[in-house]
């Protein structure tokens, strides 16, 4: 039984390795492919709000005659061209605009705590469950009538079987 | 015809409430024949005072008065229909008197339209609120004989229920208010937006699925009050779960739909508050869904499954709060009002009782077996309702972080879909490898190897997939050429893709397996043995399709990784390319019609030299309401949607200004909509009964018996 665990975690810990190991690569690749300027000005259009009140992402903002839109995506236009950092251009944007205009909270200050919190939530759920089912393994079997054995072992997975067989189909 | 309207809704309230009050009173006073029973003697010599005399009266009469309970409870159903009719009525007749249909209705409205009236606005839509809710206990007192005394609770709380919706109408919201002054010759008009086929089903739908969720809440706490006995209560919940969570399905989707086909801006889902109220009880509602068999079949997450049929009532009526309280700033402007503190009350009044009962019963509601492994349905359960508690709790989250944010730091931000797409995507990735493993796994125990041989071959399929659709030339057109390090977005959609070859090739294998036995055994085909297989265990393989259909969904949401848009002025013989194809402008012009002025293009649509159709996108301009509305023409194939929008002339040139969009695969999403609903379907059609191929002298003749396992769902 302990060999197996053994063999399990060894398994774990290679598969965990790879994984890490294509995790780094993917995003060496991914920083490797930003930069052209058309798909900055699309990423970047996607990332901010238009503030007229329609409450659509900039490039999304389909009203002819839209008193913003127009003149905010000229200056994205420009400040993309001009080559300045993502940072720097949704800078620009919230001191003109206020912090509305951005899509997405930051990842700075009070704001990280919108991308935080869900994935602590994620992990004490995760810590929740696993507590729970270690509780309900160790949980005493229900007790037997009239001194009856409980089944065990290869017996028990013989009847298992039967009833599977039995009963699923 | 506005006082008949209000009186109905009176009577409604009326009947409501001695409803509530005369059930109550037959509840908490046990049945006169127990009652005899118990006290034997004792019973006697309560005649002392006035009180007792009056208690020991109302006990004998303890079934007439429950009785008379549940018919008032029948009668506001008809009440609240009386009071619908009335509006919809006055709709039809112009009477625009009434201030409701004033603003919400005008003479040359289509027909359609103006029954549409009675939700459109927040005092219809609360009567027609209230109608359904009549309309579910109309058919729940109706079928009281399944279990006289759980429905009796049910019915109680449903009551309860009715009383505030009912006052809501009746000193809130009375959609019978009078207009003062003279009167008017012509309406306001419904809002442009509405005035779409699919806003005739969509309300409704999403009502029906809201609204719902009040009838396996009535059980469950009836239940909890009752302690009641034993699993019934959790088959009839589950039922009524699975029928609001279908009907909830088409609402979430027909809106989605009609966002696509109307807002002209590309996009089916926006995370705005309003269809994320309309997700997180969908959300709890699936969870129920997939907990509920833990209870059935192993007696284990009863305290689990009361909260999460509590927690998707109890979301709806946040939802609700957060649509109509003008609470969280939404592009659904429809509705606000001041009705919210009445259901911040409400809402409030619904979780303290509910955590009273909770508190003082949940001893009833100990587990009855234990887990035996970790590698079982059983822990798949508890993790999948981890993830749809956590996915629900993001977009809570994500909601009401605006206004987190406003109260810590004084400035609000916005929360839109790149948060959703950072934080949820992932959540839903993981869900879809449960969704893969869950039908491999056996109840109780499953062995590693076992696992490992039947997932072997599935997830062979998906990396092949995978490594395919990374290879494939991006000419090919979305989703081929996906390559993983261009973008975020195509990582994501990369692995959902792949996830969903995973899933499909689990579901598929599971429907091999079974039906290979059938076939084996009666020397049937081996679709009419699926068929057969289906029909025996229609909520497990209907369950399976529902997963095939959340698949072919996930797909078509996969395809937005490649949308593609071009907007451009065009005149005479202009032409666009985006994607594979070229537009031309063939033409552009303005019409008028009864209830608007329209101003259209015809596009002429080509690829690889050849015309393939023409589009004809339009603008309208309503005049009662004096708004404007696109009508956006999509040209949908499975691969890819050519969405066309006229935006409107350019006052400077006069020429019309298009938007065209390439969105991949969005039909797969419409399409896999489909078969949640039929698979939803198929789970509600009863088990055809399941023929022995073994001689029954055979099975006596074993030397053991087994208790039967229950086939699993």
């Amino acid at each position: 039984m302990d060999s197996q665990l053994a063999n399990m975690m060894t398994k774990f810990n290679s598969i965990r390795r790879a994984f890490q190991c294509s995790l780094l690569a993917l995003a060496v690749i991914t920083l490797a492919g930003a930069g052209d300027p058309a798909s900055r000005f699309h990423d970047l259009g996607h990332q901010l709000m238009c503030i007229c009140g329609c409450n659509q992402i900039l490039l999304e903002c389909n009203h002819v005659g839209c008193p913003d839109s127009d003149g905010m995506r000229t200056e994205l236009t420009a400040a993309v061209t001009r080559g300045d950092s993502d940072s720097l251009v949704q800078q620009a944007f919230v001191q003109k605009y206020g912090p509305t205009v951005l899509a997405a909270p930051t990842t700075t200050g009070f704001d990280r705590t919108a991308y935080i919190v869900p994935f602590v939530a994620l992990f004490l759920g995760t810590g929740l469950v696993v507590l729970v089912v270690r509780a309900w393994k160790n949980r005493p079997a229900p007790a037997i009538a009239d001194g009856l054995r409980p089944l065990r072992g290869p017996e028990l997975e013989q009847f298992r079987d039967q009833a599977r067989k039995e009963t699923d189909l | 015809m506005a006082t008949i309207g209000s009186f109905a809704l009176l009577i409604a309230l009326a009947l409501s409430v001695y409803s509530f009050v005369a059930g109550l009173i037959a509840l908490v006073l046990r049945p006169a024949t127990d009652d005899r029973a118990r006290n034997g003697r004792a019973a006697n010599h309560d005649h002392h005072s006035f009180f007792s005399y009056l208690i020991s009266m109302l006990r004998q009469g303890n079934e007439r008065i429950a009785e008379t309970a549940r018919r008032a409870g029948l009668m506001v159903f008809v009440a609240v229909l009386l009071a619908a009719a009335v509006l919809v009525i006055a709709a039809f007749n112009n009477d625009f008197r009434i201030a409701y249909i004033f603003h919400h209705s005008n003479r040359d409205l289509d027909a359609k339209y103006k029954f549409a009236t009675l939700w459109s606005g927040q005092e219809g839509s609360l009567v027609f609120w209230s109608l359904l809710l009549s309309g579910y206990a109309f058919v729940l007192r109706l079928r009281y004989k399944t279990d006289p005394r759980l429905f009796a609770y049910a019915s109680v709380i449903l009551a309860g229920v009715q009383i505030f919706f009912l006052s809501l109408v009746n000193f809130a919201a009375n959609p019978f208010g009078l207009l003062e002054g003279p009167l008017r010759a012509d309406g306001s008009g419904l809002n442009p937006l509405l005035q779409y086929p699919e806003m005739v089903i969509h309300p409704p739908m999403l009502y029906l699925g809201y609204v719902g969720t009040t009838i396996p809440f009535a059980f469950a706490l009836g239940a909890l009050i009752m302690k009641y006995p034993g699993d019934k209560w959790i088959h009839i919940t589950r039922r009524w779960t699975m029928v609001t969570w279908g009907l909830l399905t088409c609402g979430i989707f027909l809106g989605a739909h009609w966002a696509y086909s109307v807002l002209g801006w590309g996009g089916y889902w926006g995370w705005d508050p309003v269809e994320n109220a309309s997700l997180m009880p969908w959300l709890f509602g699936t969870a129920f869904l997939h907990s509920v068999m833990m209870q059935e079949k192993r007696g284990m997450l009863k305290v689990w499954n009361m909260w999460l049929v509590f927690g998707s009532f109890w979301l709806s009526l946040l939802g609700t709060l957060l649509t109509r309280s003008g609470m969280i700033a939404s592009v659904h402007a429809f509705a606000q009002s001041s009705i919210g503190g009445w259901f911040t009350w409400f809402t409030a009044i619904v979780f303290a009782v509910f955590i009273f009962f909770f508190f003082k019963n949940k001893e009833h509601l100990r587990s009855e077996h234990k887990l035996e492994s970790l590698i079982s349905r059983e822990s798949s359960f508890l993790f999948n309702n981890l993830l749809f508690v956590l996915l629900t709790f993001t977009v809570l989250w994500g909601t009401w972080f605006p206004k987190i944010s406003e109260l810590v730091q004084g400035n609000k931000v916005t929360v839109s879909g790149p948060f959703y797409n950072r934080v949820a995507i992932p959540v839903v990735l993981l869900l879809l490898i449960l969704t893969a493993l869950g039908p491999l796994l056996a109840w109780r125990k499953t062995s590693f190897e076992s696992l490992k041989r039947n997932f072997m071959w599935p997830t062979i399929a998906a990396v092949i997939v995978m490594i395919f659709l990374m290879i494939a030339p991006p000419s090919w057109g979305g989703p081929f050429g996906l390559r993983p390090w261009v973008d975020i977005s195509y990582f994501y959609s990369l692995m959902a893709l792949g996830l969903c070859v995973l899933v499909t090739a689990t579901i598929s294998s599971e429907f091999y397996r079974g039906g290979r036995v059938i076939s084996d055994k009666t020397g049937q085909g081996m679709f009419a043995s699926m068929v057969q297989l289906t029909h025996r265990n229609t909520r497990r393989y209907g369950g399976y399709i529902v997963h095939f259909g959340v698949v072919v969904v996930i797909i078509g949401v996969a395809g937005a990784a490649f949308n593609q848009d071009k907007e451009q002025e065009m005149s005479y013989g202009d032409k666009m390319q985006i994607g594979g194809y070229t537009l031309v402008c063939r033409s552009y012009t303005d019409e008028e019609f009864p209830n608007y002025d329209v101003e259209w293009a015809v596009m002429d649509v080509y690829k690889d030299g050849k015309q393939i159709d023409t589009l004809t996108p339009e603008r309208r301009f309503y005049r009662a309401s004096q708004q404007t509305s696109t009508l956006p023409f999509v040209r949908s194939t499975l691969k890819e949607d050519l969405y066309l929008t006229y935006e409107g002339l350019n006052q400077d040139t006069g020429h019309p200004i298009l938007k065209a969009h390439v969105n991949p695969l969005v039909m797969w999403l419409w399409l896999g909509v489909w078969i949640i609903i039929g698979g939803t379907a198929l789970c509600l059609v009863p088990n055809a009964p399941s023929f022995s191929t073994v001689p029954v002298a055979k099975r006596v003749e074993r030397p053991a018996t087994a208790t039967p396992v229950p086939a699993g769902d």
